[in-house]
């Protein structure tokens, strides 16, 4: 018998998160539910001319995917913190970062692919127009991967905290600004015409930065909280 | 030279080292201050563009350098605490969250004082401003997670590594001027190019800059000794140096 490798133990992460999230969907389900009610509500607040809503559309919708993956990150290590499965992550041979990407991978599959999916939905009930609603979807396929790597940063770093929830969105929230402001920025050029491959590209690099550094900074986190 | 300066990194031995340089580090500080403040405030020329509000920048510039360099030096505490197990690094990255986040809100403060007679505005959402603003709230995130923390090993630890996460931002601070088109205008001194204003104004900056890190040597040792006092109150040492001397009553 062979023993498993790196990839086994990142693919087995990702299969039991999923598996454990499809075995409770209203819960996965309930920050997307979160962003179409948020997205619905400023037409509400603001008023629902047509023009304001375009130029509002693609901040609001930003913030609220945002907010969105802010609510679920309490979910990606509690229930393993608390019934000693993070504490076998971390004492088996397969290094940590590894296992930490899978749970990421996880963490945006069930966060962040539906509010990829349901963008372009939403970006319509902004009258957003055909090609800012692909940038939309676009931008967020880009961005949501970096703001699960970040903010499983802050989940890791407040773990068994009290009042963990308000503190990981104070400490998450500010390190979210670049992307939130290249993700806005793309589709704001785009609809104004300048095109949307800087800002783009500029989510791109941000993406792959985190996936660099960012497992290792939740790695040295969750061997923080469980020494 | 038969310093051994390792002996300084336990809080015994550095607790009346820091007592004995505050006075010194206070002096000089003051004295900067005084001179570079002389110097910016009366003896350099008034700018032909903007009149004499452009002397805030006497106390802003000095500021927000202040903020970025204090969070690269807690964020390089807080790492040697982590790769050497130094109990006395975490307190001195404790130390420095205070004195950091009070420049950055001072030069936030000062660049809204200066720029609502020159700009027009208060506050402009520009990426200097922006960076600057959200290198306040990574201090306070430093110290809210140190206070959330109950267990001291842990929170200097958690803190520490949210520290270091955030240095990213002090270069994007630093850059912000020339990778985006900003209304904060560019640098005016530089390491390399020297500078693009008078003398007497660059030597009233610096003057600055240097009683602004004086002080700030002054408040983080002072600090750092009362970290000192509240964490280590338990051992034998500690209790003969905090208590006062008993006064002999004749």
């Amino acid at each position: 018998m062979t023993r498993p490798g790196m990839w086994d133990a990142l693919c087995g992460v990702v299969r039991r998160d999923l598996l454990l999230a499809m075995r409770r969907r209203s819960d996965a389900a309930m920050p997307v539910f979160f962003l179409v009610i948020v997205a619905s509500l400023f037409p509400l607040g603001v008023g629902p001319e047509p023009a304001v809503l375009r130029t509002i559309g693609p901040g609001v919708l930003w913030v609220a995917a945002l907010l969105a993956c802010l609510l679920s990150l309490g979910r990606v290590f509690t229930a393993d913190y608390l019934d000693g499965v993070l504490e076998q992550m971390v004492l088996i041979a397969q290094p940590l970062p590894v296992l930490v990407v899978g749970k990421v991978f996880a963490h945006w599959v069930i966060a962040g692919v539906p509010v990829v999916l349901l963008s372009p939905l939403l970006g319509m009930q902004f009258g957003l127009d055909g090609e800012a609603v692909a940038v939309l979807a676009l931008s967020l396929l880009l961005g949501t991967p970096t703001l699960s790597m970040i903010g499983t940063i802050g989940a890791a770093l407040v773990l068994g905290v009290r009042g963990s929830g308000l503190l990981v969105a104070l400490l998450v929230l500010p390190l979210y600004v670049p992307v939130l402001i290249f993700g806005a920025g793309a589709v704001a050029s785009s609809l104004a015409g300048v095109g949307a491959e800087a800002n783009l590209s500029l989510l791109g690099a941000c993406l792959v930065l985190s996936l660099f550094f960012a497992p290792w900074a939740t790695a040295a986190a969750l061997r923080i909280a469980l020494e | 030279m038969g310093i051994n300066w390792l002996k300084y990194s336990a809080p015994q031995a550095f607790y009346p080292l820091a007592g004995k340089l505050i006075p010194w580090f206070s002096i000089v500080a003051a004295l900067a201050i005084a001179v570079g403040l002389y110097i910016g405030l009366l003896v350099a020329p008034t700018d032909f563009q903007q009149g004499e509000s452009y002397r805030i920048i006497f106390v802003h510039v000095p500021a927000a350098w202040m903020s970025m360099f204090l969070y690269v030096v807690m964020a390089l505490w807080a790492g040697f605490g982590m790769g050497l197990n130094a109990r006395l690094s975490f307190m001195m990255a404790q130390a420095i969250a205070p004195t950091g986040a009070m420049f950055t809100f001072l030069a936030l403060l000062t660049g809204a004082m200066w720029g609502k007679p020159t700009w027009g505005a208060w506050w402009v959402w520009d990426a200097r401003l922006t960076s600057e603003l959200i290198l306040l709230f990574q201090y306070a995130g430093v110290m809210l997670l140190r206070t959330s923390i109950d267990d001291l090993r842990r929170a200097d630890r958690a803190s520490g590594v949210f520290a270091l996460v955030g240095v990213v931002n002090v270069p994007i601070i630093y850059f912000s001027v020339k990778w985006w088109n900003t209304l904060h205008q560019g640098a005016s001194v530089s390491m390399t190019g020297g500078s693009k204003m008078a003398a007497t104004m660059l030597t009233a900056m610096l003057l600055m800059t240097f009683g602004f890190w004086m002080y700030s040597m002054a408040v983080i040792l002072s600090r750092s000794r009362c970290v000192i006092l509240e964490r280590e109150q338990l051992l034998s040492w500690n209790k003969s140096a905090s208590t006062p001397e008993p006064v002999e009553v004749r």
